[in-house]
């Protein structure tokens, strides 16, 4: 089936072992997410690009269980096939990371319990394409852990 | 600087009017203003209006006389109302006019606000994945919240149950029908912790509020409501807001509690001197959390304050007396200025079944919303 990610420059692909890309200020060293044109601490356009670390804490969550207006949301499925997705955000050693997370909505979260990247399908094109993002999921072993 | 008074606050009921436009209902608003003040319209001198769905809201001058004067349009999320107002005053207190108007209109499709990600300075990735939602923005600071300072789901269940008790008697409100904190915790839940009763709906209304120099209000009204400060902040780097893709690992204060600090210094006043409050409860949750953010709690005291009844409109610090959002819904551009219409019931003595106990001197009303903007204004007898 053919695949296109939903934006070029938010994570490798196609990759092994994605990363998220995001930006460095090399004035005040703020790492932003995703990749900034500019510092948004300092406001300096000296930025360089990074890639941030797969593995980090579940800092805060919900589950987003009404369908999106659609546009901007590209999933496509009838409103009675809808089923949800959760959101948290990720605290990675560089910073805290918002995004969809994998599992059903009745799959149990906490906060504190480790999370890993991952790139899933969320949506399709008219023309059959998937479309990939980047999410988290539960590393396995360890729901429930601080 | 001179100082700014009320003389007159005017609003439509909020709720669902077919065959009404925004610009009609603010043109509402505007009479009963005038009417509240004893004024006619071709006494105001300028005036700012504030709206999210109408592009040119100043056009409720058709409704009300083609006058000449200067009117501003302004637009600046949840915020807006404090805007307009903010700027009526300050064209006051700078002293280029006596006697000025804001008003703020709106009329929302029904369901969560929805836009393209780009047009608030974010990817558009971020829309087409699911991710540029509100509700569930609020859902997940209330979550950390509560994570932190010890709020249970049963408190969220007291606001929400307290605002429909209080929109019961308040005539003009949205929701009007008392509701049960077991009904709100077992009803759909939208985005968790979060069920559907707790939060507000977009609807539809208008208010408006005349503002003059304090020195001349005596010409207009025997019981002047002082205007003590209005302003507005933006979110700093850090603070955990509404569309953030990210945030740095060093958390900042919400932009409320920076716009809290300046209205209090510039009031000279102190959370302790508030006698009644009209906050941003876009959610049960987000009222929680910003009772302490305006600096009106501890953070965590909110489970013991709840449950004691400390906010209801008998108690030591009651919030949201007309229902607030939650029993109100919020037309964006007027939300803000029913909580100065509210405020101003109050400070007068007037809010009949609403009426705070004794004699409330100090009301306190603050706004937030995307993309991080907070309002906050200090009225005073």
């Amino acid at each position: 089936m053919a695949q296109r990610v939903v934006a070029e420059g938010l994570f490798d692909w196609p990759s092994d072992e994605p990363r998220l890309i995001g930006s460095k200020c090399q004035v005040c060293d703020l790492v932003a997410f995703p990749a900034y044109p500019n510092c948004p601490n300092c406001g300096s356009l000296d930025v360089a690009e990074t890639r941030l670390s797969t593995r980090g804490t579940l800092w805060t969550w919900t589950r987003q269980r009404f369908q999106p207006k659609n546009p901007p949301y590209l999933g496509t499925e009838a409103a009675a096939d809808f089923v949800g997705y959760g959101v948290g955000y990720i605290e990675l050693p560089e910073a805290r990371v918002e995004a969809r997370l994998t599992g059903g909505v009745d799959e149990p979260l906490e906060i504190g319990q480790e999370m890993e990247l991952t790139v899933v399908p969320f949506a399709t094109d008219a023309d059959g394409t998937e479309v990939l993002t980047y999410a988290f999921r539960p590393v396995e072993n360890s729901a429930g852990k601080n | 600087m001179d100082d700014v008074a009320i003389i007159g606050v005017g609003r439509t009921p909020f709720g669902r009017f077919p065959g009404q436009t925004a610009i009609q209902l603010g043109a509402q608003a505007v009479r009963a203003a005038l009417t509240d003040a004893g004024l006619e319209w071709k006494q105001i001198q300028f005036g700012f209006a504030g709206s999210f769905e109408v592009d040119n809201p100043d056009a409720v001058i058709n409704f009300l006389g083609l006058t000449g004067i200067p009117i501003t349009d302004v637009y600046n999320g949840c915020a807006t109302a404090a805007s307009a107002l903010t700027q009526a005053a300050n064209t006051i207190r700078l002293g280029e006019y006596d006697l000025g108007i804001a008003v703020g209109m709106d009329k929302h499709p029904t369901g969560a606000f929805a836009s393209y990600s780009e047009e608030y300075g974010l990817p558009a990735w971020y829309g087409e994945t699911g991710l540029f939602l509100t509700p569930k923005f609020f859902a997940m600071k209330i979550q950390r919240y509560m994570y932190d300072h010890g709020i249970s789901p049963r408190t969220l269940a007291k606001v929400a149950a307290k605002n429909y008790r209080n929109g019961s008697i308040s005539p003009l409100a949205f929701r009007r029908t008392p509701m049960s904190e077991e009904k709100i915790l077992t009803s759909r839940m939208v985005n968790d912790p979060l069920t559907q009763y707790m939060f507000c709906s977009p609807d539809e209304g208008a208010a408006a509020v005349i503002l003059c120099r304090a020195s001349v209000a005596h010409r207009y009204t025997s019981k002047p409501i002082y205007l003590k400060a209005s302003v507005v902040r933006t979110r700093k780097l850090g603070a955990f807001e509404v569309h953030s893709p990210w945030l740095p690992l060093q958390r900042a204060d919400a932009p409320t509690v920076f716009a809290s600090r300046a209205a209090y210094e510039m009031a000279g006043l102190g959370p302790d001197d508030v006698d009644v409050a009209q906050l941003q409860d876009t959610d049960a949750g987000a009222e929680v959390i910003h009772l302490a953010e305006n600096g009106l709690c501890k953070d965590g005291e909110q489970e013991r304050l709840y449950a004691e009844g400390a906010t209801e409109i008998g108690g030591s610090i009651p919030v949201n007396t007309d229902g607030g959002l939650i029993a109100n819904g919020e037309p964006i551009g007027a939300s803000g200025l029913r909580q100065v219409y509210e405020l101003t019931q109050q400070l007068r003595g007037t809010a009949g079944d609403r009426q705070v106990p004794g004699t409330p001197r100090v009301g306190y009303g603050q706004l937030y919303g995307a993309p991080g903007t907070a309002g906050v204004a200090i009225l005073s007898t």
